[in-house]
């Protein structure tokens, strides 16, 4: 499928023009000229405006029947030029944008900016900070992967268990208005420090929320779909992803470990003190089809929720021991790094989340790259959709749990 | 229409010298009328039902601001509907555009003409009334066609041929399993095999010959499922693939239309499955036909539709979709072996009567398994209520602060 092209050439195109001629006669485009295709095969344009394509994704699918010859992502509705904006703002203006790349798991982004500023800047922050900023990034893994799971769990068809995690998702954003105000784009992590202090009694709502979600929620959504043999029915063979192809796509996040790979940042390049935490990392294991199917990363990100609840159970213990510091001791009055350049890379909800920021002393940075976990996801999808049922291709992108915000940045 | 006669006579009788053509009109329009609106209103009711059970399931209240428990809700819905723009895009076929959701009430409607409400309480107690039901019904299928292939856009189309392959493949095992009742009794009228089933709970189609007519009742069952495209077995309408399946580009009062049919549909598998089953009209115990002077039989038949339509939305809240192959190899490997056995092993029953009315072993052995079901499925469902009432109260109490 490497014939596949790069770059659009469907309805774009004038009439006129022959598809190779468009384009040099470089690169093959009879995949996708409407004259070349067979006579029952047509071309189904699934989104932008789709309500299963998370977002604002545009596939086009050649299709046979329900069978899907040939599937080609098109991003792009939602670029906002995000890494240009960044070059004109200070480095705490930098934060707002940072949210906005993935909606669904805004606390991540920030905390991987503002490491990677810190990296630069050399700030060492308190462990309280430390444990504070853990505390949220994994609340958010959480939420992040509620709506994960539970849109994907919609995806199939099934409502109901996505409305039983949301109720949990809602108390997550509770706490997390309680904190700082904010229940989805939040600014929390700052350049050496966070914005706010957890408010009294964070720690026992908390405790109450995962005392839920431990024994009521997750083990419940389990029952109620995970195993359920509908569900596995539509997954465990579908849209198998070997671990060779997720490497040399560079999937990164619970994409590769449902691909059987060990691999996490918190674990690897540990960071924030995630190394003195105890948690496991979860992997696909293939128990109901070849491993690296749907079902698997759909699996480990449900698995995730449960070690995430681990890590904020230590945390929250740590945290009650802790002596409370002021959470702005090391902001800096001015943000303003050495000359320099720096790469930090983070496990977000959704992979590795790596900033390249590049300093030339100034206020503004003077560029700031982003590499996304979803957009490498998506470099994949074309292989995986082969050959798939068009219920399989929205099965396929929900189980690659893509956001646009961070695709198009 | 002699028994409306004689109805009409006993009510007034002076009617009798009235000129015939008066009469008739009488005698046919009037039920008529009263029979569509019943028909056209009741999909308020299932929608209101079927919002206020979702919205149990998923832990929400459900609709509750128009009217007292929100139960003018639907109504407000439908006056919305039927007031907004229907919207046709430019290059539809217009023609047949506004054709097939008139064409899918036909099918969701006619088959009310032979549902038995009471022992002389039906519009028409044909002879051939199980072919008639499967005969009308199957017309929404052409109107769906109609739809997908009209609106010229390519997820109707899909969803248009989903449902033709879903109609052909579920045609065939709900065919064959209406035949297992119908060879029972001898006779293909909704009212025969009704009276068949007379004399209380024990004598239900449900209970009788053990493994084989509950087997059949919950094929059945299934394959209603999928012949009035419900959950999950809804892939012709499937949302988060194709959008809105064949009623992608409808919209106001034609989408309303395809709306009420799916609801109407619902109610006719429900009671064609009541009538064959589970007695239709016939009490479960004799003593509760007729309450003093009122005859109870339209309440029964009413409740038990109402159950099965219960069990419909509680499936479709609780299982994910299926695909269309699988969907495909549930009618065609597991369906279809199943209704295959049964015809031939009710043909032996009813040819050789001797193997089927030697040990009793229905009564001895069936009862109490199915009295053991229902009861397991009464415990869970009380067990369920507990459950919902305690955790409601425990996330109404007050979490108190403390400092960390």
């Amino acid at each position: 499928m490497s014939g596949l092209p790069a770059d659009p050439s469907g309805p774009g195109r004038p009439e006129s023009l022959p598809a190779t001629a468009q384009t040099g006669g470089a690169r093959r485009m009879t995949d996708w000229d409407p004259d070349a295709l067979d006579t029952d095969e047509m071309i189904l344009q699934m989104g932008p405006q789709h309500p299963a394509t998370h977002g604002v994704l545009r596939v086009e699918l050649r299709t046979d029947g329900e069978i899907v010859k040939a599937a080609r992502p098109h991003i792009g509705y939602l670029h906002r030029c995000f890494e240009k904006h960044c070059e004109n703002v200070d480095y705490p203006g930098v934060m707002p944008y940072a949210d906005r790349m993935d909606y669904c798991a805004a606390m991540g982004n920030t905390l991987g900016f503002a490491l990677a500023v810190e990296k630069l800047h050399a700030i060492q922050v308190s462990p309280y900070v430390d444990t504070v900023r853990v505390i949220m990034a994994e609340l958010q893994r959480i939420a992040s992967h509620i709506l994960a799971v539970g849109t994907y769990t919609m995806d199939i068809g099934a409502f109901t268990p996505f409305l039983h995690l949301v109720r949990d998702r809602e108390k997550i954003l509770d706490l997390f208005e309680w904190t700082c105000g904010a229940r989805l784009l939040y600014n929390y992590n700052w350049v050496g420090g966070v914005s706010h202090d957890l408010p009294d009694g964070f720690v026992k709502a908390t405790r109450d929320l995962l005392r839920e979600f431990d024994a009521v929620t997750f083990p419940e959504f389990l029952d109620l779909i995970i195993h359920n043999r509908i569900f596995v029915k539509r997954l465990s063979h579908v849209g198998v992803c070997s671990p060779e192809l997720a490497i040399f796509h560079d999937l990164t996040g619970p994409n590769l470990r449902g691909s059987g790979v060990k691999r996490d940042l918190r674990k690897d390049a540990p960071y924030c003190g995630y190394e003195t935490y105890d948690f496991d990392v979860c992997v696909g294991t293939g128990q109901y089809g070849p491993v690296g199917s749907c079902f698997d990363r759909n699996w480990v990100r449900v698995l995730e929720m449960r070690e995430s609840s681990r890590i904020l159970h230590q945390a929250l213990d740590r945290l009650e021991k802790m002596e409370r510091t002021d959470v702005h001791e090391k902001v800096p009055k001015r943000v303003k790094p050495p000359k320099g350049e720096v790469y930090f890379r983070s496990e977000a909800p959704r992979g590795q989340l790596g900033y390249y920021v590049v300093s030339d002393g100034n206020v503004n940075p003077y560029r700031v790259k982003v590499k996304s976990p979803c957009f490498t996801a998506m470099s994949a999808f074309h292989h995986l959709a082969k050959g798939l049922m068009i219920a399989d291709i929205i099965a396929l992108i929900g189980s690659l749990d893509i956001v646009l915000g961070e695709i198009d940045r | 229409m002699d028994a409306t006669y004689d109805y009409l006579v006993w009510l007034l009788p002076a009617a009798a010298q009235w000129p015939s053509w008066l009469v008739v009109l009488i005698i046919t329009a009037l039920p008529a009328l009263a029979c569509f609106m019943f028909m056209s209103l009741s999909p308020l009711i299932y929608v209101y039902a079927e919002r206020k059970v979702s919205a149990f399931m998923q832990d929400r209240i459900g609709p509750n601001r128009v009217g007292p428990i929100g139960l003018l809700q639907t109504l407000a819905d439908t006056i919305k509907l039927l007031f907004k723009e229907a919207i046709f895009p430019k290059k539809v076929d217009r023609k047949l555009f506004v054709l097939a959701p008139l064409l899918v009430n036909v099918g969701a409607f006619m088959p009310f003409l032979v549902i038995p409400w009471g022992g002389r309480l039906q519009p028409a107690d044909l002879n051939v009334g199980v072919f008639y039901v499967v005969a009308i019904a199957s017309l929404s299928t052409v109107a769906l066609i109609m739809a997908g292939w009209a609106s010229n856009n390519k997820y109707s189309l899909f969803g248009g041929m989903r449902s033709a392959a879903q109609i052909v493949s579920y045609e065939i095992p709900t065919m064959m399993l209406l035949l297992v009742p119908v060879m029972i009794v001898g006779s293909l009228s909704l009212q025969d095999i009704t009276r068949a089933q007379a004399g209380g709970l024990q004598n239900w189609f449900v209970f009788r010959y053990f493994p084989i007519l509950p087997v059949a009742f919950i094929a059945f069952f299934v394959a209603g499922l999928a012949e009035t495209n419900r959950a999950p077995f809804d892939i012709p309408e499937a949302e988060s693939e194709l959008v809105g399946g064949f009623h992608t580009e409808y919209s106001g009062f034609f989408f309303a239309c395809f709306f009420m049919a799916e609801y109407t549909e619902m109610f006719i598998i429900s009671a064609v499955a009541s009538v064959l089953f589970l007695g239709g009209y016939l009490a479960p115990h004799p003593a509760l036909q007729q309450i003093g002077p009122v005859p109870m039989g339209w309440f029964w038949i009413w409740f038990k539709a109402w159950f099965l339509i219960f069990v419909m939305m509680w499936l479709r809240w609780t299982l994910p979709r299926s695909r269309v192959d699988q969907l495909m190899d549930i009618a065609w490997k597991v369906l279809l072996p199943i209704a295959l056995v049964l015809v031939v092993v009710v043909g032996g029953l009813v040819l050789w009567p001797a193997t089927a009315t030697g040990f009793p072993w229905d009564r001895w052995v069936a009862w109490p398994i199915a009295i053991a079901i229902v009861g397991f499925l009464f415990y869970v469902m009380v067990r369920a209520l507990q459950w919902s009432r305690r955790r409601a109260q425990e996330l109404a109490a007050p979490r108190q602060a403390v400092t960390p």
